[in-house]
């Protein structure tokens, strides 16, 4: 189903974008198996259409409630907003997201202020996600943002790409996207969201502290344990290039983190 | 007419050398085909989202494929009776370093732009291109010591002494490729599991050999 009617943002990126058959079979999404390619094999039924999506949002909030996806998208106005994607592994997209600023949804559930995070929750159905059948993550998938990067007016909660409803290897029939930070806090197929006083362990947390942290920053001058981050590879381009400062949106995010060591908290 | 018959028959049954250099041939057009496969793939834009990562990814994992295939040689020898496979053996070890050539340079070039600082750091600082670069560099070694000439220079016991570095590089490598994976640690675990079989039956063997020996 084609969105129509979709507003341009100013916060677009104006670069190439990448295009959609390397957007929809180049995925990391565990639940649906750990080869870049698995997803766009074993997601082509997902959601299951007989199961409505229901999105539980709860904790630290004056207006908890469960919503059916259809009513929890219905009172936004949908956008899009093109924007770059790097992955922890060091490639990155071009992608034109089309869906709504997430600070939107959460003010309508006026958090308390305990709400100092928002934790947000993957499905856990090991039928339609046969991934979760092999303990590769401490299932289901858990993401964390603190209260001021959630509210941020680029932190998108995305329902499409290209105009089209997203497809089930891209995370639908929602999920989040944080554009200055690694792709994996972009979190798919989201069931919960949740305001929450302590700071959330994610599932790459839960995996492996030392190498993925609770932030996770696009930051070229702290790198992957493992490997550098300094450079990226573009998908469609053969040469590497610059790994940009919180991906380039320094200019809209860089004060939430003004004061903070990025090499401790990375 | 059964002369004529007989005379094609001689040249028919084709000399033990030639039958040799025909299995090589064929031997080496097979090893080729990975990179034929590769290559076409790259040109037909059928490498998926990621070319320069499947070939990095596919090169790296056929050098590994074919330090295996080298150190099956003996123990197919051993068993089998095929004692004459063991002519093949040094172009399967040259494939090993020609596939992981082709990986170090796609590392080097398309990764690291040949910036031999970037590259030093990148080497020192990040523990599994670390152990990446010693196993090949023990390669080295082994390919400049590849020829009859060499052999003989060397010696029979010393160049099978110095040749079991393939033993080093062959573990060296399995690391490089379990260090490089971000959770799903199957596909190295397996080709831990062939290289250990493979090690196991050398260490019967040798046990057997002393054995017989002491006996």
């Amino acid at each position: 189903k084609p969105f129509v009617d979709v507003s341009k943002s100013p916060f677009s990126t104006d670069e190439e974008k990448t295009d959609f058959e390397s957007i929809t079979t180049y995925n990391n999404f565990y639940e649906f198996g750990t080869s870049k390619q698995d997803p766009a094999i074993n997601a082509t039924a997902f959601p299951d259409s007989s199961q409505p999506w229901k999105v539980v949002i709860d904790g630290e909030c004056d207006k908890p409630g469960t919503y059916d996806y259809e009513d929890l998208i219905k009172p936004f106005t949908l956008e899009e907003r093109i924007y770059r994607m790097r992955c922890v592994e060091g490639w990155s997209m071009v992608i034109p997201w089309i869906g709504f600023p997430l600070a939107d949804l959460l003010k309508k559930a006026q958090p308390n202020s305990n709400a100092k995070f928002v934790e947000f929750t993957t499905l856990y159905d090991p039928k339609q996600m046969p991934g979760q059948r092999r303990a590769v993550l401490d299932w289901p998938y858990v993401e964390g943002l603190r209260i001021d990067e959630a509210m941020n007016p680029l932190t998108l909660l995305s329902v499409g790409l290209y105009g089209k409803e997203l497809l089930g290897q891209n995370g639908a029939p929602i999920r989040l996207v944080v554009p200055w930070k690694y792709g994996f806090k972009g979190i798919k197929s989201i069931v919960r969201i949740r305001f929450v006083e302590e700071m959330p362990q994610t599932a790459w947390m839960k995996a492996n502290a030392r190498e993925y942290g609770f932030y996770s920053n696009v930051n070229p001058d702290v790198d992957h344990p493992r490997w550098s981050q300094a450079k990226e590879r573009r998908i469609g381009e053969f040469l590497k290039r610059k790994t940009l400062m919180f991906n380039g949106y320094g200019e809209q995010v860089a004060d939430l983190y003004a004061g903070m060591d990025l090499k401790r908290y990375f | 007419m059964q002369a004529w018959i007989l005379n094609v028959i001689s040249e028919q049954r084709l000399s033990a050398k030639t039958k040799a250099n025909v299995v090589k041939t064929l031997l080496f057009i097979v090893c080729l085909l990975p990179l034929i496969y590769l290559v076409w793939g790259l040109l037909t834009d059928n490498l998926g989202a990621n070319p320069v990562e499947t070939l990095t990814r596919s090169s790296g994992l056929w050098a590994l494929r074919f330090l295996l295939i080298t150190l099956l040689v003996s123990p197919i020898r051993w068993y089998t009776g095929l004692t004459a496979i063991v002519k093949y053996r040094r172009m399967l070890g040259l494939y090993a370093f020609f596939y992981a050539s082709v990986h170090m340079l796609l590392y080097l070039g398309l990764d690291q732009l040949f910036d031999i600082q970037d590259i030093w750091k990148d080497i020192l600082k990040r523990p599994f291109i670390t152990v990446g670069f010693i196993s090949f560099i023990l390669l080295l070694p082994l390919v400049m010591t590849s020829t009859n000439k060499m052999m003989k220079r060397l010696g029979g016991k010393r160049w099978k002494r110095l040749h079991r570095l393939t033993y080093v590089i062959a573990t060296l490598s399995c690391v490089h490729f379990l260090m490089l994976v971000k959770a799903d640690i199957r596909e190295p675990i397996i080709y831990m599991i062939l290289l250990s079989f493979l090690f196991s039956i050398r260490l019967f063997h040798s046990l057997n050999k002393k054995k017989l020996v002491s006996r």
